[in-house]
């Protein structure tokens, strides 16, 4: 390949990186925007991880021990924002960054500079909301759904800080998935169509499309909760004639495509390890493309089956209940896909593909708790219970995170050239496998048995279960650590990626050399 | 590749994304249509259009209790409630009752009343001709006063009705007509006060 071309040509050489902190602050380089937005979303994993870390040592008996229960509404709502908007979307826009431009034969996104200004957009959006912490008035307490009129009438002035947070990490975000959809359409290499691209490449295309329908309508409520707060509109306020549940078909309207934002890059990434290490091509690669396509047109009609508790007219009801149990049909077909791919390949478990199965397993329980919930009338018993709590902790942390962790795993030897401690990385998957299931899966009894979220005291009947709820969390939370132990190791001292990564991977960025050069594919492969 | 796709894909998704920003807004004129035609979130028809309706037929053969229900906002020191729990009623009746309204406050003030009907599909068959909610009322220091409400049912109303509730939150106005809003001040616990649930 012509990309191990290092040689300086006169004045116009930009084959390396520049020196010292002028490479980070000024990079245009997908894989250094890659790597900060990796960074940055892992340190945000362990600051979100750390508010979990407050809430289930205060659940760990009950009573209140640790904080006033004004702290443990800031604990779970800074949670619940860090994690989405700080840990899980930057990290999948960072894996984008790293992985588009080599996986499609692009030699770099197609808007550098963009690309930087998106990027710097979210330490800062992330400074404004943490830094509420430090302010008259305290964090938001309000959770992560900031419901009118608990955002609005009700909340400190530093709401007004998370609004400003919320526009920020909007923008960047929509400014990085029109990144992403300019790449895919304009830079991909000769011969590569769409129906040739990667599944990653094509559950980024879909995601980047979700991003720019919802994170508008996201900054639109956000807008009209700053102008109800301090401009004496009343979208959301009954006595001005507005509606504080129109706050929630607005926000949900945005909500629902969000969560389909976190899952769909994870099932791109289980769609591309499955195959490695099965070695066998994906199963029906060209269903998995349209229940995509699907899952993605779902996501946006199926937003009031957040909403059966507040009273949605019988019709209503049945509608949202239909369109939502819809999802699990194009779910299915990817799960079946998936285990179709497995079935009589010659696989091997490495960490990725622990991983990755893992997440297929653990994803379809997080699948079906949420079909439980999809029915209207048996919603009420789970609505605003752990219940609900262990629903969408299955499809995030079994899910997306351990689909992040599949990924970096596959890909961090071509990222950093260097391999990982493949023994430390299995202990870490048996500890985190384990522990989130010791972590989560409890959830759901107590939750069947009436015990509601966001609320730091719990009758005595709960004791037992939270307890090892907590020791599962405590587990989880620290054998994180070894992540980080494990990838520092293989950037320092890991032995050098061999010419062969995997045995079964097939694509454009394992035909590249190792260590990967700064710039890659400036001359466009061709795909047959 | 070309710079100048690149340009166009980039400005075509701007203008998605710009109109999507607007679509937000717009699902607000769009739900408020939903719900006038259909009734769905319990804003009752405040208008007199059946207000001709001395003449209409009643339906004798049922009876529809309809209960009444008062609350004051929390910056409203007035004292608001019902004078009657609930009245049964045929449908095609006009039927008035009265709210008691008295302020506690040292001063006059001025508030306005904001209905809601369930169960909702009830709402657009539950027509007011005569409410104190139609306008701004001012009680002056301590003053008593009865509200009325003429009220009428649609003989229309769904079948599997059998049980209406009306309820007003009358909240406060300021000087500029604009609605006096709680002090958002939060209030921080003090840990102290609670107490502790031993555990075991």
């Amino acid at each position: 390949m012509s990309t191990t071309a290092t040689a300086v040509e006169g004045e116009h050489h930009h084959h390396g990186p520049a020196k010292g902190i002028g490479r980070w602050l000024f990079a245009t380089n997908h894989k250094d925007i890659g790597t900060m937005y990796l960074w940055t979303a892992l340190a945000m994993f362990f600051l979100g991880g750390a508010f979990a870390m407050v809430i289930r040592m205060e659940l760990f008996q009950p009573g209140l021990q640790l904080v006033n229960p004004d702290w443990f509404n800031r604990m779970f709502t800074m949670h619940g924002l860090v994690m989405v908007f700080g840990a899980i979307m930057p990290a999948w826009v960072g894996f984008a960054n790293w992985q588009i431009p080599l996986m499609i034969g692009a030699p770099d996104m197609a808007m550098p500079r963009m690309n930087l200004l998106s990027y710097w957009l979210l330490p800062v959006a992330l400074l404004v909301l943490v830094s509420t912490f430090f302010m008259e008035g305290n964090a938001p307490a309000f959770g992560w759904t900031f419901y009118a009129p608990l955002s609005t009438t009700f909340a400190p002035d530093t709401a007004d800080f998370f609004i400003f947070g919320v526009h920020l990490l909007g923008i960047s975000s929509i400014m990085g998935a029109i990144n992403v959809i300019a790449t895919i359409v304009n830079l991909r290499a000769p011969g590569m169509t769409l129906m040739k691209m990667p599944m990653f490449v094509w559950t980024w295309l879909i995601t980047a499309f979700l991003l720019i329908a919802v994170m508008p309508v996201l900054a639109g409520v956000v807008t009209m909760m700053l102008t109800d707060r301090n401009f004496g509109t009343a979208f959301f306020d009954a006595s001005g004639g507005g509606d504080p549940l129109m706050f929630q078909h607005i926000f949900w309207f945005f909500g629902h495509p969000e969560v389909y934002i976190m899952i769909l890059p994870s099932f791109g990434v289980v769609s591309q390890i499955l195959p490695t290490f099965a070695r066998k091509p994906l199963f029906g690669y060209a269903s998995m493309v349209y229940a995509t396509g699907a899952i993605a047109f779902l996501s946006f009609i199926v937003w009031g089956h957040h909403m059966f508790a507040t009273g949605l007219p019988l019709a209503g009801e049945l509608y949202f209940m239909y369109a939502t149990m819809l999802i699990a049909v194009p779910t299915g077909v990817k799960i079946f896909n998936w285990a179709a791919t497995m079935w009589r390949g010659s696989m091997t478990f490495e960490a990725p593909m622990l991983f990755s199965i893992a997440f297929v397993f653990l994803f379809t329980i997080g699948g079906l708790t949420g079909l439980m919930m999809a029915m209207g009338p048996a919603d009420m018993q789970y609505h605003s219970t752990y219940f609900i709590v262990a629903h969408f902790h299955y499809t995030l942390v079994p899910g997306a995170v351990f689909a992040l962790m599949a990924g970096t795993y596959y890909w961090l030897p071509i990222w950093c050239g260097r391999m990982y401690d493949e023994k430390l990385a299995k202990i870490h998957f048996w500890l985190s496998a384990i522990s989130v299931n010791v972590l989560f899966f409890p959830q759901h009894f107590v939750g069947l048995a009436g015990m509601p979220r966001r609320v730091p005291d719990y009758p005595l009947q709960f004791a037992d279960f939270n307890m090892i709820i907590s020791i599962g969390g405590f587990v989880y939370g620290l054998s994180q650590l070894m992540f980080v132990y494990i990838v520092v190791k293989a950037i320092r001292s890991g032995k050098p990626t061999p010419d062969q990564v995997w045995e079964g991977a097939k694509g454009l960025e394992w035909e590249l050399p190792n260590p990967l050069p700064f710039h890659t594919h400036t001359t466009p492969p061709r795909v047959d | 590749m070309s710079a100048r796709g690149v340009k166009q894909t980039a400005l075509r998704l701007l203008g998605a994304a710009v109109l999507m920003f607007g679509f937000g807004y717009a699902l607000i004129p769009l739900y408020n249509v939903i719900c006038d035609v259909t009734g769905i979130n319990g804003k009752s028809s405040s208008l007199q259009q059946a207000a001709g309706a001395d003449g209409a037929e009643i339906d004798q053969s049922r009876l529809i209790k309809v209960e009444f229900i008062g609350t004051p906002n929390s910056e409203l020191p007035w004292e608001f409630r019902p004078l009657v729990k609930s009245v049964e009623v045929h449908p095609g009746a006009v039927t008035d009752i009265y709210y008691h309204a008295r302020n506690l406050a040292d001063y006059s003030i001025t508030g306005q009343a904001v209905p809601s009907v369930v169960p909702s599909p009830a709402a657009r068959h539950f027509s007011k001709i005569e409410c104190f909610c139609f306008t701004k009322q001012t009680l002056a220091a301590g003053e008593t006063k009865a509200m009325l409400v003429k009220f009428r049912l649609d003989p229309e109303i769904d079948p599997a009705i059998n049980q209406v509730t009306l309820s007003y939150t009358f909240y406060a106005l300021d000087d500029e007509g604009a609605v006096k809003q709680p002090n958002a001040e939060p209030v921080e616990m003090d840990h102290s006060h609670h107490a502790q649930v031993p555990a075991g």
